[in-house]
C-alpha cells in the first residue's frame, strides 16, 4: 500500500444559518487506504463530504473555509462534476438509479461506447447507436472488480436493496479514473451476509490502489475494515487514528464525548398500583405497512409498557390507531370509559398524547418556528397559550408565553438552535425529535404514547430522549406506552415488554428475559405456520 | 486616521444595511420599484402631470386591494392561490345589483350591497370548499375551471333574473341585464369620497377607501393570530401535523375559502364603486389574475402570504400598470394604452407566476 497522500482536507469550517457545524477539520487519506469516519447525527460528517464532492447546498449558504488538496494541488469544486472529473466518486444514502433500467446501463449511464452507422454522415454524432455487447462487457469488468455477483442484464427495479447498492458502487468506479470513492452509510439498508459481502469488495478495491472513505453507524463495520479512524464531534476532529491503535469503547467516548456507563437497569423498584388505564380490546388498524390484526392488552396506571417486534408487523400501527390517525376498529376504554377512537382531538382532550415515528412527515411544522411547534397541540386542544378578549369570545394567541415555553424546553432538552423563532427544518434529526417530545409534554398528557423516539437520531440525543421519558415517568407518575425497533432500549427503560408478530401480541416478557425469549418471540408464529 | 476608519466603518455599516435591506425586500421588488420610480421620474418628459399620476395610481391601489387581500386565508390554509376568485366576484355582483334593484343609494346602498353579497358569497365558497377538499394538490388547476364556469353559469342567470330597474336592463327589450351598469347614480365614490382629500385640481386621495381596506387589513391580520388563525396556518403548513394535533383539516380549508371569498364579494364591490360600473357577463372572468400576480409580486409564495406582500405587491403591480402605459403612449405619440395595458399586466402575471416558488421572500 502505498503512503502518498491523496487528499488533504486542511482547516475546513462551515457555517449554516450562524450554526458552526464543522470548525477547523483536518485529516489526511493515502492511496489506497479505507478510512472511517465516524460521528453522531450532527457531527458534521454529510457536510465535510458535501464540501469534498462540491455538493451545491455548500456553496449556497456561503461557502467554506480552508483548504481541500488533492494530489498536493489546492481544488475547489462548484458542483459534483468538477469533483467527479477530478476522480471523487460518491455512493449517497438514497440510490440514485434508474429503476426501469439494467444493471449495465445503470453503471454506464452518460458514458456509453457508441457505435457509427451511416446516419451519422447526415445528422451528426448523436445519430451512433450503443454498443451494448461492449457496454455489457465493461459493466461485467467492474462488477468482477467489485468481486460480487450482479446480473448485468437485470432491471435495478427488480434487484434486492443489496444489489443496488453494489451496481451503484460499480457505477462510480466505471468511471475510469474514480480513485477517491466516498460511501455514506452503504450497510445501513443491506442485511448482515450482504454487508459482509460488500465490505470484502471494499478490502479488494482498496488493495488495487483506490481510496475509500466509509462512513457508517455500525461502528463494529468500521472497525473491521478501515485502515484509520476519523472521529468528528459537534463539528471538531476529536481524533485520527490508526485503527489497531484504538477499540470499540474508546471510539464511542470519543463520539459522545464521556464515558459510556454499561446498560445497567435501574435497579429501584417501582411501586405500580393495578389501576388499569387503559385497555384495549381486540384492536385493528388498516395502516399500510403496519398492520395490525387483532390485538388486546391493558396498560396499568404509572408502567412504562414497550413494543417490540419486526418492522412491518404492525407494531407502529397500534398507537397510531389509538389516536385515530388511520381507520381502526375494536374497543379501548380509557380510565374504564369507552373511547372513541376516531376522534383525534377527544382523546388528546381526554389525556393522551402521541409522539409520531413520522417525524417531519407528522410530528413537525417544519417551515414554522420552534416555539409554534411546541405550542400548537396544547394550544388547539386545551386552550393554553390563549388570551380570552370580550369574554371569550375571541381567542387570541399569547406570543409571550408560547416563546417562555419553547424558552424553558430549548434550555431543559439542550436543544441546539439560535432562537426560538428558527424553523424547526433547519434543525438537525435530535433536536427535531426533542421538540416533538417538548410538544407532548406541554399536553400534560396522563398517558404517553412514543413512537420510536431514537430512530435516526445520535448516541447523545438518544440517551437525553430517554432519560427525559424516564424522568417524565417518574416524577408525574404519567404512563408511558414505548414502541421501538431497539430492543435493547426496550429492556433498558420498560417495567414490561409486549412483542408484536404478523399484527397480533405473540407475548409479554419482563425486561430481564433472556434475549434469546425475544427473539423466540418475534420469529415464534411465523415457525408454527 | 481615526477619522478614516470611522469612515471605512460607517460605509462597512452602510454596506451591510444595504444587504440586510436586499434580503428583505428581495430583488425582484427593488427591481420592480426602481422601474415605478423611475416611470414616475419620466412623468414632465412624457408631459404629464406627477399629481395625476400620483392620484390615479392610487385610486387603482384602493380599488384592488381589497382583491388581492381575499387571497391570503386560502394560501395560508395550503388551498393555494385562488384562481377561482371570481365565484366571490359574482356574489359581489348579485349584491351590487339587488342593492340598485332596490333603488339604495350612498352609503347606505354599497353597504347593502356587501350585506346582501356576503350570504351568497358564504355558500357559494362552502360549496367550493367541499369541492376544492376533494382534489387535494389540485387546487389551483380546478380553481382556476371553477372561476371560468361559474362566470359562464351566471351569465345566463344575468339574462333570465326578473330585474326590473330601467338603470340595469336592456333598453330595447325591456329584460335582461345590461353588460355594463353604472352606479353613478347609486353609491359611485360613496365610500371614496368620505375623508377624501383634494389638494389642487388635479390631486385626488380617496381616503374612506383606503380606511375601509385598512379595516379590512387589520381584522385579517387579527384572525391570523386567534386560535383558528393559527389553526389555519398549520394546516397549510403541514396538515398531517394538524390533524394529529386534532385539527379538522377540511373544516379550515372550508373556512378559509369562504373567507377568500367573501372578501373577494366586498372586494368587486369596492371596485364598482370606485370605477363607477358594474362589469358583467365575462367582466369577471379574467379578473382574478391581477390579483394573483400583485400578490406573487409582492413576495408571496403558494404556501405563504401575509398583508405586508399585499400592500406591497398591489401598490407595485397597479402603479406599473397605470403608469407604463401612459409614460409610452406619451413618448410614442400614439394611442396604444389598452394594448400595452395588456402587454404589461399579462406580461408581469407570467413574470410574478415564474417567480412563484421562490418561497417567502
Amino acid at each position: 500500500m502505498g503512503q502518498k497522500p491523496i487528499l488533504e482536507m486542511k482547516e475546513i469550517s462551515k457555517e449554516f444559518y450562524g450554526n458552526r457545524v464543522l470548525n477547523s477539520v483536518s485529516f489526511t487519506l493515502n492511496e489506497g487506504q479505507i478510512l472511517g469516519l465516524v460521528g453522531e447525527n450532527g457531527a458534521g460528517k454529510s457536510t465535510l463530504m458535501n464540501i469534498l464532492f462540491g455538493m451545491p447546498v455548500i456553496t449556497q449558504t456561503g461557502g467554506y473555509s480552508g483548504d481541500v488538496i488533492i494530489d498536493g494541488q489546492k481544488v475547489s469544486f462548484n458542483s459534483p462534476f468538477d469533483a467527479i472529473a477530478a476522480g471523487i466518486g460518491m455512493v449517497h444514502q438514497e440510490f440514485s438509479l434508474l429503476p426501469g433500467f439494467t444493471a449495465t446501463e445503470n453503471i454506464l449511464l452518460n458514458k456509453e461506447p457508441l457505435k457509427y452507422n451511416f446516419l451519422v454522415e447526415l445528422f451528426g454524432s448523436r445519430m451512433q447507436t450503443l454498443d451494448y455487447e461492449k457496454m455489457r462487457h465493461e459493466a461485467i469488468k467492474a462488477i468482477n472488480k467489485l468481486g460480487v455477483n450482479i446480473d448485468p442484464d437485470m432491471l435495478v427495479a427488480e434487484m434486492p436493496v443489496g444489489h443496488k447498492q453494489f451496481t451503484e458502487i460499480a457505477r462510480e468506479l466505471e468511471r475510469a479514473n474514480a480513485r477517491i470513492i466516498v460511501l455514506d452509510e452503504p450497510t445501513a439498508v443491506l442485511t448482515e451476509s450482504e454487508a459482509e459481502i460488500l465490505l470484502k469488495a471494499l478490502k479488494k478495491l482498496a488493495k488495487e490502489g483506490v481510496s475509500i472513505i466509509f462512513i457508517s453507524h455500525r461502528l463494529q463495520e468500521v472497525l473491521d475494515i478501515a485502515d484509520k479512524i476519523v472521529v468528528l464531534r459537534d463539528g471538531k476532529l476529536v481524533s485520527e487514528i490508526e485503527t489497531n491503535k484504538t477499540n470499540m469503547k474508546q471510539v464511542v467516548e470519543w463520539m459522545v464525548g464521556h464515558s459510556v456507563d454499561s446498560k445497567a437497569k435501574d435497579s429501584i423498584k417501582k411501586n405500580i398500583s393495578d389501576e388499569i388505564i387503559l385497555s384495549v380490546k381486540n384492536l385493528w388498524v388498516d395502516m399500510p405497512g403496519e398492520l395490525v390484526r387483532d390485538v388486546s392488552f391493558d396498560v396499568r396506571k404509572g408502567e412504562i409498557l414497550g413494543f417490540g417486534g419486526l418492522a412491518g408487523q404492525g407494531k407502529l400501527g397500534i398507537p397510531n390507531g389509538i389516536m385515530g390517525l388511520f381507520p381502526a376498529g375494536g374497543e379501548v376504554f380509557f380510565e374504564g370509559k369507552r373511547l372513541d377512537i376516531s376522534d383525534t382531538h377527544k382523546s388528546i382532550k381526554k389525556g393522551l398524547a402521541f409522539v409520531s415515528e413520522d417525524r417531519r412527515g407528522v410530528g413537525l411544522l417544519l417551515e414554522e418556528p420552534i416555539d409554534w411547534n411546541i405550542s400548537f397541540t396544547a394550544m388547539q386542544v386545551q386552550e393554553k397559550f390563549l388570551k380570552k378578549l370580550f369574554k371569550g369570545l375571541i381567542k387570541w394567541r399569547n406570543d409571550k408565553e408560547i416563546e417562555d415555553i419553547a424558552k424553558f424546553y430549548i434550555k431543559k432538552f439542550e436543544i441546539k438552535c439560535t432562537s426560538t423563532k428558527q424553523i424547526a427544518q433547519q434543525l438537525s434529526g435530535g433536536n427535531q425529535q426533542k421538540i416533538c417530545l417538548a410538544k407532548a409534554f406541554v399536553l400534560d398528557p396522563k398517558i404517553l404514547f412514543v413512537s420510536e423516539p431514537t430512530r435516526g437520531i445520535d448516541v447523545g440525543a438518544k440517551k437525553l430522549v430517554l432519560e427525559a421519558l424516564k424522568e417524565y415517568n417518574k416524577e408525574h407518575g404519567t404512563t408511558i406506552v414505548i414502541i421501538s425497533s431497539e430492543l435493547e432500549e426496550l429492556r433498558s427503560i420498560c417495567d414490561r415488554i409486549a412483542i408484536v408478530d404478523e399484527g397480533k401480541i405473540s407475548g409479554i416478557l419482563p425486561p430481564t428475559a433472556e434475549l434469546e425469549e425475544f427473539g423466540m418471540l418475534m420469529v415464534g408464529s411465523s415457525k408454527q405456520n | 486616521m481615526k477619522e478614516n476608519l470611522n469612515n471605512i466603518n460607517e460605509k462597512r455599516n452602510f454596506g451591510q444595511a444595504l444587504k440586510n435591506f436586499i434580503d428583505v425586500a428581495g430583488w425582484p421588488r427593488i427591481i420592480i420599484g426602481i422601474f415605478l420610480i423611475l416611470l414616475f421620474a419620466m412623468t414632465p418628459i412624457a408631459k404629464l402631470r406627477l399629481s395625476t399620476s400620483l392620484s390615479d395610481t392610487l385610486v387603482r391601489v384602493g380599488m384592488n386591494a381589497i382583491m388581492v387581500l381575499a387571497l391570503v386565508p386560502m394560501v395560508q390554509s395550503g388551498c393555494g392561490l385562488n384562481f377561482g376568485l371570481p365565484l366571490g366576484f359574482i356574489a359581489g355582483i348579485l349584491g351590487a345589483i339587488l342593492s340598485i334593484e332596490f333603488n339604495l343609494t350612498g352609503l347606505k346602498g354599497l353597504f347593502s350591497a356587501i350585506g346582501i353579497s356576503i350570504p351568497f358569497a358564504v355558500i357559494f365558497g362552502y360549496a367550493y370548499g367541499q369541492l376544492l377538499n376533494r382534489v387535494k394538490g389540485d387546487e389551483m388547476m380546478i380553481a382556476t375551471y371553477v372561476g371560468f364556469s361559474s362566470v359562464s353559469l351566471f351569465c345566463i342567470f344575468w339574462l333570465l333574473l326578473p330585474f326590473k330597474s330601467p338603470v340595469m336592463v336592456w333598453g330595447y327589450a325591456g329584460k335582461g341585464l345590461r353588460t355594463t351598469i353604472s352606479t353613478q347614480k347609486f353609491w359611485q365614490n360613496s365610500l371614496s369620497d368620505i375623508l377624501s382629500l383634494r389638494i389642487g385640481e388635479t390631486f385626488y386621495f380617496p381616503t374612506g377607501m383606503f380606511l375601509f381596506f385598512a379595516l379590512l387589513c387589520f381584522l385579517i391580520w387579527a384572525f391570523f393570530h386567534t386560535k383558528v388563525g393559527t389553526a389555519m396556518t398549520a394546516v397549510g403548513s403541514n396538515p398531517d401535523y394538524a390533524r394529529a394535533s386534532g385539527v379538522s383539516v377540511d373544516k379550515m380549508r372550508t373556512l378559509s375559502v369562504v373567507i377568500s371569498t367573501v372578501l373577494g364579494a366586498i372586494g368587486i364591490i369596492i371596485y364598482q364603486q370606485s370605477y363607477g360600473f358594474i362589469q358583467i357577463y365575462n367582466g369577471p372572468l379574467y379578473m382574478g389574475f391581477p390579483a394573483v400576480a400583485a400578490i406573487l409580486l409582492g413576495g408571496a409564495s403558494v404556501h405563504k402570504a401575509n398583508i405586508g406582500n399585499v400592500i406591497i405587491g398591489t401598490f407595485l403591480f397597479q402603479g406599473i400598470l397605470t403608469m407604463a402605459p401612459s409614460v409610452i403612449n406619451s413618448l410614442l405619440q400614439t394611442d396604444m394604452s389598452e394594448i400595452f395595458r395588456i402587454i404589461i399586466s399579462m406580461g408581469m402575471i407570467l413574470y410574478a407566476l415564474t417567480r412563484k416558488t421562490k418561497g417567502n421572500r
